[in-house]
């Protein structure tokens, strides 16, 4: 019976808790910058999935001169010191259309539906400035090791009928990701730079009367929701692969994690990407064979036991989405109402 | 500026009426973007360099020269296949078409382009058992045979290596769907069972929910019918990572060395099926590649004959029409008749010009049966070392 616990328990591990914390972790950083520069800018910023797309292709770039150059980081991938380079290069993209698009409508006070549509404009424009300068394509750029478990040599090593594999671009994500948000919130509560953020976001008129100036916050919003951005594109791209238009596709699941905690509010951001990511996997998996681990023979499922088939997993973030907005607008932490 | 008018139509229907007479033009759309990029240039050069030896030999229709025409099909875009079509024998006015390469937009072209226009079709590498039976007014011929016969193949080499239970996964559409359901059948009539039949869509970032349910329903092998160059190959790296399959049979989208080269050592082991002959001609056919400057891949010999049964079938009409060509395709192709092979396009132009009768074999062996379609040698291909070894012919 405990050999079945335990392979059961692995192979939950396997298919299910590794691969959905990653996904969660790097969901979690695109629906911060989507809620950051919902709480400052007051819109919903559909460029967001192809700034990250922006950020990728200029790590990328870096990593493939790093490359040729020869200079590499051993076991953990080269990507990794081209980041940097992805980051100044989404924060350069984030201020231009700042300041050519969204400074105009801001300074006119239009209504947030225009920059909304402002904002679709630029992801159509980042989206065709990608594939252009990198093609459609697919594109692996991860080198280095790639595994810190090995499933065949784990099952060697435990004797167990399950496998565990975690891949270093996994773990790496995760790690990245946790580095990231600490730091971010330390900024957001302890410096008088996010304090102010903070007041902005809380209560612009009154942010402004303590002489606040707005077009440092809208700065320096932009900049981090820009860095965020580059770092869960280049750690998804890491991981999976880079593809312009699988960046596109998870607009969806970050805007769902973003409302579903609470728009505006970071801590919603991370909770609601773990939700999210975690019943994507969770409802798409098949659990026939967890399920003959853990019961007695006459119970045990002939089927796959499979709620939704894999070609549904986009309509499990859209479900949530409809649900949220139907049943919670204001998300779990109580966010603003978009 | 109406009489200039005038006088440029006039001078347009002058030159295409000559263009008609002494030029012939040959449509050769494969796939240049898409799932399949990495394997269509070498088909298109397969086609081009059949064309290239009649041209050399001045033999046909008393002296006229072929021109290919290139036009993209995408692999699996019906409307951007049937648009490119559309161009190529609308505005370039081809005399007919070596392509599509997938089946679904194979079949796309053909009944909204090449059925009504009337123009003849022959494919190198469409193997959707649905082919067989499409209605076709006589137009469409493919030197690839139905998969219909490579999931029989493909159940007897599973057979024959031992393998009890297998689990399948396709990519989602007529060329996938078609394999899979024909291996099916055939690997469970041969008492082999089938643990799981899953569907997956090309160009998605990750495959770990495919391949958790393919792990869950679990089995010896894993029949991978997709597209290296897409889906086939993230659930392969993505089964390999988790370590839920280990071996996979890897049907004739898959075959390439970009795959090889994409997953690694990991691939050893597997085993696969593509259509492929050891007869004579294949060797020389490789050979003539070779010193065309590009190698002969999957489908490229198939490419070739294609569009040598279509002039061939030219000269065996007197007419580069397609209404009277697509009659005498069969003749050329089958016995009775001098054997060709390839490298002897001018012999056989020749020969029929004479009023002698030829029956192709070219590099793929081609015999058309059915309404016109090869009768299938396949090659047997494992992974050993890194590269792509032949085992033996079926």
């Amino acid at each position: 019976m405990l050999p079945d616990l335990v392979n059961a328990a692995v192979l939950l591990g396997n298919y299910v808790i590794v691969p959905g914390l990653a996904y969660a972790a790097q969901l979690a950083l695109g629906a911060l910058g989507i809620t950051l520069v919902f709480g400052i800018l007051r819109f919903a910023n559909l460029a967001h999935g192809d700034l990250m797309a922006f950020g990728t292709m200029a790590t990328i770039l870096a990593t493939w001169l790093l490359q040729a150059w020869g200079v590499g980081l051993g076991p953990l991938p080269t990507a990794l010191l081209a980041l940097p380079f992805g980051i100044v290069a989404a924060i350069a993209a984030a201020l231009a259309a700042d300041r050519l698009v969204f400074r105009f409508y801001r300074r006119r006070r239009s209504a947030p539906i225009v920059l909304v549509m402002a904002s679709l404009g630029v992801m159509f424009l980042l989206n065709g400035l990608v594939r252009f300068i990198i093609g459609p394509g697919d594109r692996q750029f991860t080198d280095g090791e790639r595994f810190i478990v090995k499933a065949r040599e784990f099952k060697r090593a435990t004797g167990l009928a399950e496998g565990l594999s975690i891949k270093t671009t996994q773990c790496l994500t995760v790690v990245v990701a946790a580095v990231a948000v600490f730091l971010l919130f330390r900024f957001l509560q302890r410096t008088r730079t996010g304090k102010s953020m903070r007041a902005y976001s809380d209560n612009e008129d009154l942010a402004l009367l303590s002489g606040i100036n707005p077009e440092r916050v809208v700065l320096i919003a932009w900049a981090i929701a820009a860095a965020l951005a580059a770092i869960a594109g280049a750690l998804y791209g890491l991981d999976k692969s880079f593809k312009p238009f699988t960046y596109f596709q998870l607009l969806l699941p970050m805007f769902a994690a973003a409302i579903l905690g609470g728009i505006g509010q970071p801590v919603g951001a991370i909770v609601g990407a773990v939700i999210v990511a975690f019943s994507e996997v969770t409802v798409t998996y098949a659990w026939k064979k967890f399920l003959h681990y853990l019961l007695p023979g006459p119970w045990q499922p002939d089927g796959l036991a499979q709620l939704l088939s894999t070609d549904y997993k986009f309509a499990v973030s859209f479900m949530i989405l409809v649900l949220v907005l139907l049943l919670r607008p204001s998300g779990i932490f109580r966010g603003r109402v978009l | 500026m109406r009489r200039i008018i005038i006088a440029l139509a006039a001078a347009m229907a002058v030159t295409s009426a000559q263009a008609a007479d002494n030029e012939v033009k040959i449509g050769v759309m494969v796939g240049f973007t898409g799932p399949i990029e990495s394997l269509a240039p070498d088909i298109a050069a397969g086609a081009e360099l059949a064309i290239k030896e009649v041209n050399d030999s001045k033999a046909l229709l008393g002296g006229a020269s072929v021109t290919p025409v290139r036009g993209d099909t995408t692999c699996v875009d019906a409307a951007a296949a049937s648009a490119a079509a559309e161009r190529l024998i609308t505005a370039d006015r081809v005399n007919a078409i070596v392509g599509g390469d997938c089946s679904g937009v194979t079949t796309a072209m053909l009944q909204n382009v090449a059925m009504p226009n009337g123009v003849v079709m022959i494919s190198p590498s469409a193997t959707s058992p649905a082919l067989s039976t499409l209605e076709d007014n006589g137009l469409f011929f493919r030197t690839a045979p139905s998969d219909a016969r490579q999931g029989q193949v493909i159940a007897e080499v599973l057979k024959e290596r031992g393998v009890g239970t297998i689990a399948i996964t396709y990519t989602n559409n007529d060329y996938g769907k078609g394999l899979a359901d024909s291996v099916a059948t055939n690997f469970k009539a041969m008492g082999g069972d089938v643990t799981i039949e899953a569907a997956h869509e090309d160009g998605k970032g990750d495959y770990a929910a495919e391949v958790a349910a393919l792990a869950a329903a679990g089995g010896d092998v894993l029949v991978v019918a997709g597209y290296l160059d897409q889906g086939g190959k993230g659930i392969i790296q993505g089964a390999l990572d988790t370590g839920a399959f280990e071996t996979f049979l890897l049907p004739d989208g898959m075959i390439g060395d970009s795959l090889v080269e994409a997953i690694g050592a990991d691939l050893n082991g597997s085993f696969g099926t593509v259509p492929g002959t050891d007869s004579t001609g294949a060797a020389t056919f490789s050979d003539m590649a070779g010193a065309a400057g590009f190698k002969a891949g999957p489908f490229t010999g198939e490419a070739y004959d294609a569009a040598a049964l279509i002039m061939l079938a030219m000269q065996a009409a007197g007419s580069a029409d397609s209404g009277k060509l697509k009659d005498h395709v069969m003749a050329v192709a089958n016995a009775p008749g001098e054997k060709i092979h390839p490298g002897e396009l001018g012999k056989a132009l020749e020969i029929i010009a004479g009023g002698g009768d030829v029956d192709y074999v070219g590099a793929s062996a081609v015999e058309l049966i059915g309404q016109g379609e090869s009768a299938g040698n396949y090659r047997e291909i494992a992974i050993d070392g890194g590269k792509i070894t032949t085992v033996r012919y079926r």
